[in-house]
Order: C-alpha cells, then sequence, then structure tokens
C-alpha cells in the first residue's frame, strides 16, 4: 500500500533550456521525417522561426535534473518495478529552439486496481515558456508491477 | 497538405498508416540519450534480468512518439490539441511496428471542426501495444 498522503506533493521547479542541437538529436532518435523538426532553413522557410519541438518532446524536460524519479523514490518504488502506463498532452503553444521553458509538478492520483494486485501513480506537470504563456500540460502515469 | 484536403476527413477515414523499422537495442540506446530517460530497463540486459524481464524493452514513449508522427504527417502540428496513450503491452526488441488512426468523431463550432481520432499501434503479429486519441482544431 503506497502512502496516500503524498497526493498533491510538489516538486522543484525546472527550468530547461530548448537546444537546438538537442532538437535535432531527438528528431533524429524517434526517427521523424519532417524536416520540421531538424532542418532550420527549412522550417524558416515555411513560416516558424526555427526548429520546432516535437509533440512528445516535453518527455524530456522531467529527465533535466539529479533525481528524475524522485516521486518514485518518495513513495519507495523500485525504478525495475514501473512500466509507463498512460501519457496525456494538452498543447496550448509551440515550442521552439532556443524556448526556456519552465516546468511544474506534482504528483496526482494514487490508486489500485485488480483487488489491489496493481498500483498506479500519476504525475503532473505544466510547462511555461520564457514568455509565461503555458504551453502545455501532462499527466504520466506509471503502473507498479507488484512481482 | 493543403487545409481543403483536411477538411474532407469524414467519420470512419483511416489516416495513412506508418510502418517502423525493426526496434534495434541502438534505437533504444540512442532514445535514452535524447530523451534523457535513462531507466537502465531501457537498456542494460543484466538490470532488466534483475527487474524480472527477459530483455531490455522499449521506451514508451519512444512507441508514442513514432505515433505522433503518424499525426503530424497529416496535421499541422499546431491544430493538435491533445494526444494520449496508453501503453498495453511491452514493446520488444525486433518488433516490427504500424501505427494507425481513425476519425471516430467531428464536432463543428462555428468556423471551427474538431476531430477526434483513435489511435492504435500493433505489431506484426496483431499485438496491440498501445491505444491512443487525439484531438485536431481546424479553423476553416
Amino acid at each position: 500500500m503506497l502512502d496516500q498522503s503524498l497526493m498533491g506533493k510538489t516538486y522543484p521547479k525546472i527550468i530547461f533550456l530548448v537546444e537546438k542541437q538537442r532538437l535535432k538529436f531527438f528528431a533524429k532518435a524517434t526517427q521523424q521525417s519532417d524536416p520540421l523538426y531538424f532542418d532550420e532553413d527549412f522550417a524558416k522557410r515555411n513560416g516558424h522561426p526555427t526548429i520546432l519541438a516535437p509533440i512528445t518532446f516535453l518527455t524530456t524536460v522531467g529527465y533535466e535534473q539529479e533525481k528524475p524519479y524522485k516521486y518514485l523514490q518518495d513513495l519507495g518504488v523500485p525504478i525495475g518495478n514501473i512500466l509507463h502506463a498512460k501519457q496525456e498532452y494538452t498543447y496550448y503553444e509551440p515550442i521552439y529552439a532556443g524556448d526556456k521553458l519552465q516546468m511544474e509538478s506534482k504528483i496526482g492520483k494514487i490508486y489500485e486496481k485488480k483487488e489491489g494486485t496493481l498500483d498506479f501513480i500519476s504525475f503532473i506537470s505544466n510547462y511555461k515558456n520564457q514568455k509565461d504563456l503555458l504551453v502545455a500540460e501532462s499527466v504520466s502515469t506509471v503502473v507498479i508491477r507488484n512481482k | 497538405m493543403i487545409l481543403n484536403e483536411l477538411n474532407n476527413y469524414q467519420i470512419g477515414d483511416e489516416i495513412p498508416s506508418l510502418n517502423v523499422k525493426p526496434i534495434t537495442r541502438s534505437m533504444l540506446a540512442s532514445y535514452a540519450g535524447a530523451s534523457g530517460d535513462h531507466n537502465p530497463i531501457h537498456i542494460d540486459i543484466d538490470f532488466a534480468k534483475k527487474s524480472g524481464l527477459a530483455d531490455v524493452i522499449a521506451h514508451g514513449m519512444l512507441v508514442m512518439s513514432f505515433l505522433a508522427q503518424a499525426i503530424t504527417n497529416i496535421f499541422p502540428q499546431d491544430s493538435i490539441k491533445k494526444f494520449d496513450a496508453k501503453f498495453i503491452a511491452i514493446t520488444n526488441i525486433n518488433d516490427i511496428l504500424t501505427c494507425k488512426g481513425k476519425v471516430v468523431d467531428i464536432k463543428s463550432e462555428g468556423s471551427l471542426k474538431k476531430l477526434f481520432l483513435e489511435l492504435l499501434v500493433f505489431d506484426d503479429s496483431g499485438e496491440k501495444k498501445l491505444s491512443g486519441s487525439a484531438t485536431i482544431e481546424l479553423i476553416l
């Protein structure tokens, strides 16, 4: 049984600079074929200020800290026991190379399914850019494999 | 693609499917570096075995990123308002994935047209890996 009192626990703000090279690396690793994600000249010719971040790029922001799985440690869950169960994104503004993002996160829900054999934890984040505009929100849910 | 063509999408229409190359260890290592997700379950076979798995497994977010491309190949990124995925089954080394999407509902609000997509990733044996949905808003 996980400590339900940690629902709503907040984590320190993360500042993340969206680097051009990092976007190119991410585009290559996820096999993006659209040059908007890695070719600056192409992006400019197509009405964008510079290289655009793909819609799953925000996943990188949370890992940009010393202990990205701190919330799991706080709940006493070993990292080898979790699987990603669900990921949800809501988008408001595009993210471009050079943007400076701020991510704020908290533990969302902690709940059981299948008579306690499966535990779920959701982690809620919001992301703002350097203009203080909300660019996106995400909810990431992990399931604990009770071995 | 021009807006007129996007505007022709009807309920029940499928978007072109996206075929992904077989999953390799180097794809997972590269994604770990690019995303910053260094959970050893994806890159270290010894750790994976200690965690009760037969081998390293693919990052769910890598699979979701392939699926994202199936959507952004068709719809301009600024028209995508919501995107979510449920990870149903583990994706293993050598799995060959296909990403699909289908329009399941359309709502028009003035000059705004909302398309609701149902999304699916499955392997060449037909096993479902991921199911998801997306909301697209087109301004007419």
